[in-house]
């Protein structure tokens, strides 16, 4: 070692904690470490405000009953559990359920301008597998309203954020975290951040997948980093397929449809013109969905003793209602199903509710969704696994460390209910800054980062440039994505989960042979170069824990292991690094739910409600 | 699929030039598409800041045959026939290729003093009713883009970014003053500080934004009304220091 520059000689910044990603997480985690009194830099890899949670849509799910005042912490509750297949971490989705409510207060006293009810109540909204209308919302574009309200009130808050800048490397001193190794990426100088504590809020890794509504960002950086300093990862077999993705024209495949706009009225429909998610309402939600168009209409009308509409089931069940229709030949012209939102709502509320599908459609397919159905089929949207982190503080395995957002798990279980994201981001974002301050009061000493994990950082990332020839990395990337949407989607088989281990392999052999032409300085082939070892681990940790989990669960579908395998809801799948540097999967027993949990979990839904079930616990 | 030719500014602030690169485009591309093909098969360095790909972010502003566009939003069967030319924004400083310096905008939101909300109601709520916020919502539909800022003339061509914050965050300051709840006072400074009498209502900032703000005529025409009700008209000024300001 030491034949790279000087360590004395890179830009150094000293903060408390440094929080790598600027989403609804990462920002909340950081306006909480402010508010502790901490020096707080705020690092992420585009302009801040354009992080993924800008394009979410629907809402955020929180109990506060404004439309239906039957809601509360406990349904909101039992509806995440049973949405993620008994699999969540109890005490997450507790917390969850109890403080998103605040976590919405906030946001309006923070300049959120959120739609209203008549009676001037924020408006909420129904969603896939919520029993009540609870989708805090504003139109089809909630996250820029969720992101820009955090913005604008961080800005404000002495936080220092550092803008296009890349965390390559988690710094460790001893067992601890000290900070992080990234660049700049206008000028691609090394910037050392230092700092007692890190929070780790980067997202999810959608962009292993060619179809997916993720952007160029979501490289699974968190959990690579992460799974590099020793941190355990946690169920990562289960990747969210949104049921409603745009599939026409190519360009825009896998682009977002809002859940919302079945939460609005939308049906799907086959090309035989069938309204056909009749037919795949499964036995847990047999007894709280419709089973007749008449009844779903009455629901939509408001009628309270109705059942829901089976669109409006979670979306790991949508998603492959859709995946069987186009496979048995039903499919729309291109391999779609057929969303209807113009024959269920005139034109101008549709566009008054949906202003951005609307105009996304108009715009990017040639379509009048007031006038025409919309095309769409599951896209990649969402991890539920990620990493390993203490329910309370966020903290991940490794000290100093913690994680939040989709990049961290546990609260989702199985699947994520639509909403559940939005609200997630605020509580165990504010959850991480609360952990870090605790963790930093405690902490003996400072410690310092190790010249030789710097410069060992810097020269995986100056070999890319320097040398004299190698493989496109925007090409490797396009062959993983070919690669995992073919082995590693919606329906997965044990032959075709090794063959993706087999290819992950060989993408890393060649993944260490990329090179990126022309100079550091805002270089894209070397930013996705430099991405792709993340993606390839977070691939291989996806596809490893795939293969270990033997039934079918949520959004995770073995073709090999139908249906759910009551033995496995004992189990979480663990990933680690080993002491040789290889990938360590681990099927670990999960501690029994505490015992008022399970049973508003598992209650009958008029027991939970009569007070029979669960009156007593607060 | 149909061969497109291409000319995009190649350079950084040191100079540049432009680039020619043909394209095979297919069904539905947008610009954003093409320049991610460029960058795949001709050049993996060419720089262009994207995320959402759906007109939701405002990162991919560039100039697109020198209008001020989203690569994103920007359907290649939209463009006439011929080189299409693609360059930065020209109100911004150039970092590398089509990616320029907007940090200037981001130092304008720090001044802006934050949302200052009145207490709540007895219950725990606010209170306000959708069409009371229907306008504000407007406004907060915008992605900054900075394509307003790109092509108002007194950044783009008077380079007065010293006297003017320009239209985005005009209609930021007019998101908190017509915010119902927002109890703070904002009229002077939209004056004296933020410059709203530079703006002459030649509304090419609200022709240019992708959400289709009303930028001009529902917010910035608004605000130079209150400015000029505060301090040229006396009685009104009087009225609002008794009955407030909404």
């Amino acid at each position: 070692m030491g034949n790279g520059p000087d360590i004395k000689d890179i830009q150094t910044i000293e903060h408390d904690v440094i929080v790598i990603g600027a989403g609804g997480a990462g920002l909340r985690a950081a306006i909480e470490c402010s508010r502790q009194g901490l020096n707080t830099g705020l690092v992420c890899k585009s302009l801040l405000g354009k992080a993924h949670t800008v394009m979410a849509e629907g809402g955020m799910a929180a109990a506060m009953g404004n439309v239906d005042n039957r809601d509360g912490w406990k349904i909101h509750f039992r509806d995440t559990m049973r949405g993620g297949k008994f699999l969540n971490n109890w005490r997450m989705a507790e917390l969850h359920a109890k403080e998103a409510p605040d976590r919405v207060r906030e946001l309006e006293e923070w300049g959120a301008v959120f739609d209203r009810t008549k009676d001037g109540l924020i408006s909420q909204r129904n969603f896939g597998g919520h029993r009540y209308p609870r989708l805090a919302h504003v139109g089809d574009r909630t996250g820029l309203e969720l992101i820009r309200s955090l913005q604008d009130y961080g800005v404000h808050s002495g936080i220092h954020v550092h803008m296009e800048c890349t965390a390559l490397d988690l710094m460790k001193d001893g067992d601890r975290v000290c900070g992080a190794l990234g660049y700049w990426r206008d000028t691609g100088r090394f910037v050392l951040f230092k700092s007692k504590a890190v929070i780790l809020a980067t997202g999810g890794i959608g962009k292993a997948w060619r179809i997916t509504s993720n952007s160029w960002e979501y490289t699974g950086d968190g959990l690579a980093m992460a799974y590099l300093a020793g941190a355990e990862l946690l169920d990562l077999e289960f990747t969210q397929f949104h049921p409603t993705g745009m599939v026409w024209p190519p360009s825009v495949r896998g682009v977002l449809v809002t859940e919302g706009v079945r939460g609005d009225g939308g049906i799907l429909k086959n090309s035989e013109g069938k309204r056909f998610m009749f037919g795949y309402i499964s036995p847990r939600f047999a007894p709280e969905t419709a089973d007749t168009e008449e009844e779903a209409n009455r629901w939509l009308a408001g009628d309270k003793s109705a059942r829901r509409p089976p669109e409006l089931l979670t979306r790991d069940e949508v998603a492959r209602a859709i995946n069987a229709e186009v496979k048995a030949g039903r499919g729309s012209e291109h391999g779609g199903v057929y969303l209807d939102i113009a024959s269920r709502l005139p034109a101008e509320v549709i566009r008054k509710k949906l202003p951005s599908m609307y105009h996304q459609f108009k715009e990017l397919a040639e379509v009048d969704i007031t006038k025409q159905p919309m095309e769409v089929g599951p896209t990649l949207h969402y991890h539920m696994g990620g990493i390993l982190v203490d329910a309370e503080s966020q903290m991940t395995t490794v000290p100093g460390l913690f994680a939040a957002g989709e990049c961290g798990a546990g609260l989702h279980g199985a699947n994520r209910l639509g909403g559940n994201s939005l609200s997630d981001l605020l509580v165990f974002g504010r959850r991480a800054g609360l952990g870090a301050a605790e963790y930093i009061k405690a902490l003996p000493g400072s410690p310092a980062p190790v010249a030789d994990q710097v410069q060992a950082s810097m020269r995986r990332a100056t070999d890319i440039l320097n040398r004299d020839s190698g493989t496109n990395p925007f090409v490797i990337q396009d062959q993983l994505q070919d690669m995992m949407g073919k082995n590693v989607g919606i329906i997965r088989t044990k032959s075709e989960l090794e063959t993706a281990v087999g290819e992950l392999e060989k993408f890393k052999s060649e993944a260490d042979k990329v090179k990126a032409h022309a100079t550091s300085q805002y270089n894209a082939g070397w930013h996705t170069a430099l991405d792709l070892r993340n993606l390839l681990i977070a691939s291989e940790a996806v596809a490893k824990a795939a293969l270990t989990r033997e039934e079918s669960r949520g959004a995770h579908t073995r073709e090999d292991f139908a249906g759910e395998r009551e033995e496995w809801v004992k189990y979480n799948v663990i990933i680690k690094r080993g002491a040789d540097g290889s990938m360590v999967v681990e099927k670990r027993e999960r501690k029994p739910g505490p015992t008022p949990l399970v049973e508003i979990a598992n209650s009958k839904i008029e027991d939970l409600e009569g007070g029979k079930v669960g009156a007593d616990y607060k | 699929m149909a061969e497109r030719t291409f000319k995009i500014w190649r350079g950084n602030k040191d100079g540049g030039e432009f680039v020619e690169y043909k394209v095979d485009v297919g069904p539905g591309w947008v610009v954003l598409d093409c320049i991610h093909r460029i960058q795949m098969q001709h050049s993996t360095d060419l720089a262009c800041r994207w995320n959402c790909k759906a007109g939701k972010c405002g990162s991919c502003s560039m100039e697109i045959n020198g209008k001020p566009r989203l690569g994103c939003m920007t359907r290649m069967n939209s463009l006439p026939e011929g080189t299409i030319t693609v360059q930065p924004l020209k109100t911004f400083p150039v970092i590398k290729d089509l990616v320029t310096d907007v940090s200037w905008n981001f130092e304008q939101n720090k001044r802006i003093a934050p949302f200052k909300p009145r207490p709540r109601d007895a219950d725990g709520h606010h209170r306000m009713k959708q069409e009371d916020v229907d306008r504000v919502q407007e406004f907060r539909k915008c992605i900054e883009c900075f394509l307003c800022q790109d092509v108002c003339h007194v950044l783009r061509d008077h380079k007065a970014h010293d006297k003017f914050v320009g239209p985005r965050f005009m209609i930021r300051l007019a998101s908190l003053e017509m915010h119902p709840l927002d109890t703070d006072d904002r009229v002077e400074k939209i004056r004296k500080e933020f410059g709203s009498g530079w703006c002459n209502i030649t509304r090419c900032c609200t022709e240019v934004c992708p959400e289709h703000i009303g930028i001009t005529d529902n917010g910035i025409i608004p605000l130079k009304e209150r400015v000029v009700d505060r301090f040229y008209d006396p009685v009104a000024w009087f009225l609002g220091k008794v009955f407030g300001k909404k």
